[in-house]
């Protein structure tokens, strides 16, 4: 039977505006000499982040996992002394759907050789005003203790859970389940601290609690350990995620290993990019995952993902 | 007992939260790309009307509310109860509260079509048909010949309803009233 929606959910100026976005990334890299890289999407081990969820499929010779990023595979390269890399790829999230996500989507990933998170976040700043025209041309720049500090005059360090909570409370939100620590400050952040940002500028976040480190490397800073991470958002929106990646072997795996333990369903550890780290030798280096589709959403000031992805989730 | 998970929260879906029964206006999942996800939603309350904005965490799961709206038509009040039959043939009755008609019973004479929101087979609430043709059973003598100047004059109709009208209506003539403004509409006949 013929099926009325077949028709692309993104107009044909989104789509263009996308095949220029593209050319202006390779173009900025091509500049700067780093070189562009493909790696598999179906592995055979999966993401242990407990707060991501694979795609998988199952084949006689066992599972394969969608990547929900190229993070694994693109150290492994670098460890084999590949320098400079980026890669423009899709990649899949299992239960992500909304108004600012799609289960598949565009991810543009980096990885500078010698460059400390900070040059990085300047030269992030620099595409993003290069993909985003109309941006304000000096982002906002502040730890993440700060942004608690500033907008919830509270510092995320020292409150109990409870003040927290009530915190959440205070700012009229109603919870209706129980909430880790972590969970807590995400859902602060998200719900009452983003919404705050410059609208058409870039905010820069840095310094996380080093509980959410992921593969970043931590220190201490004031007295508390944090994450030498960063993101950048535009407005309140989040578009990429940044690390000094941790180049300690020890301090991978078991945040790996540690992170599987926590998942509702673990999944095959990456033992080759673990490896990786143990036999060859990850460089000091910084990189980021950015959106693409976000950056497009952004650039076109649309609200809606599907408007610019040519067949949305419930299209494709 | 019957839930939903979080990811099939859409907009019209019938929840319980703290006893009351509820119904999502919107919404929207919120997550950091690193970090625990949310569902932040708008939810009307339909024993009140209010709509509040309450937030999950994703993956939780939610107790479903037994809640389905039904065609029914109002044959009678009888001192307490407000009784209504199905106009699906299958004669069914409810009887609903004071509480559940609320406002809804001054535009009810008997024999109206209207729609039924039954939690757990109870009428919750009654929502009356759009538009609905009452007569008036006292307002000020008409004035002959003025339909251009505009003026209104108030009017109790056969349920006790009072409205509006313009100043040309008299006694025993009967009026079309859109019941969502509880404004005149025209005259009939």
């Amino acid at each position: 039977m013929p099926n009325p929606s077949w028709r692309p959910s993104a107009t044909f100026h989104a789509l263009k505006a996308r095949a220029c976005l593209n050319e202006q990334i390779r173009a900025f890299f091509a500049e700067r000499g780093v070189l562009e890289v493909e790696t598999p999407a179906l592995s055979q081990a999966g993401t242990t982040d407990p707060a991501l969820a694979s795609f998988s499929v199952v084949l006689p010779e066992g599972r394969r996992y969608l990547h929900t990023s190229p993070e694994y595979p693109m150290k492994r390269l670098l460890a084999n002394g590949s320098g400079d890399i980026y890669q423009l790829c899709k990649v899949w999230r299992d239960d992500e759907y909304g108004r600012r996500h799609n289960p598949e989507f565009t991810m543009l990933e980096y990885y500078r050789v010698g460059f400390t998170y900070q040059r990085l976040m300047q030269e992030v700043a620099q595409l993003l005003q290069l993909l985003i025209p109309h941006l304000q041309p000096e982002p906002d720049i502040l730890t993440y203790r700060e942004s608690f500090l500033h907008y919830l005059a509270i510092d995320p360090y020292t409150a109990s859970d409870t003040a927290l909570a009530a915190c959440a409370k205070q700012q009229g939100l109603e919870v209706q389940s129980d909430l880790s620590r972590q969970a807590w400050y995400d859902l602060l952040f998200t719900h009452c601290i983003e919404p705050n940002f410059a609208p058409d500028r870039l905010s820069f976040i840095y310094h996380y609690p080093a509980e959410q480190a992921a593969l970043a490397r931590v220190k201490q800073e004031q007295g508390y350990w944090v994450a030498e991470r960063f993101e950048v958002y535009c407005g309140a929106m989040e578009l990429g995620n940044g690390y000094q990646e941790q180049q300690n072997p020890v301090a991978n795996r078991h945040t790996l290993i540690h992170g599987n333990q926590q998942r509702k369903t673990a999944v095959t550890v990456d033992e080759r990019f673990l490896s990786a780290l143990e036999l060859g030798k990850l460089p000091f280096c910084a990189g980021v995952a950015i959106g693409v589709d976000r950056v497009l959403l952004c650039r076109l000031r649309e609200k809606h993902l599907q408007h610019i992805i040519s067949f949305a989730w419930e299209l494709a | 007992m019957a839930s939903y998970n979080t990811s099939e929260f859409r907009s019209g879906l019938k929840l319980i939260i703290d006893g009351d029964p509820y119904t999502i206006v919107e919404n929207e999942f919120v997550k950091p790309g690193k970090g625990q996800a949310f569902n932040r939603v708008r939810v009307r309350n339909l024993k009140t009307g209010r709509t509040v904005e309450k937030t999950w965490k994703s993956g939780d799961s939610v107790e479903a509310a037994d809640v389905m709206d039904r065609e029914m038509e109002f044959l009678y009040h009888d001192g307490e109860f407000w009784h209504f039959m199905a106009t699906d043939g299958s004669f069914e009755q409810v009887g609903a509260t004071e509480a559940a008609v609320a406002d809804c019973s001054k535009w009810l004479k008997g024999n109206e079509i209207c729609m039924v929101t039954l939690w757990n087979d109870a009428p919750l609430t009654i929502t009356p048909p759009n538009f609905v043709e009452l007569k008036i059973v006292e307002t000020d003598p008409g004035v002959k010949g003025d339909t251009a100047s505009g003026g209104t004059k108030p009017a109790r109709l056969e349920t006790g309803a009072v409205v509006k009208v313009p100043l040309y209506m008299e006694q025993d003539e009967i009026l079309k009233i859109d019941t969502r403004t509880g404004e005149y509409v025209s005259r009939v006949k």
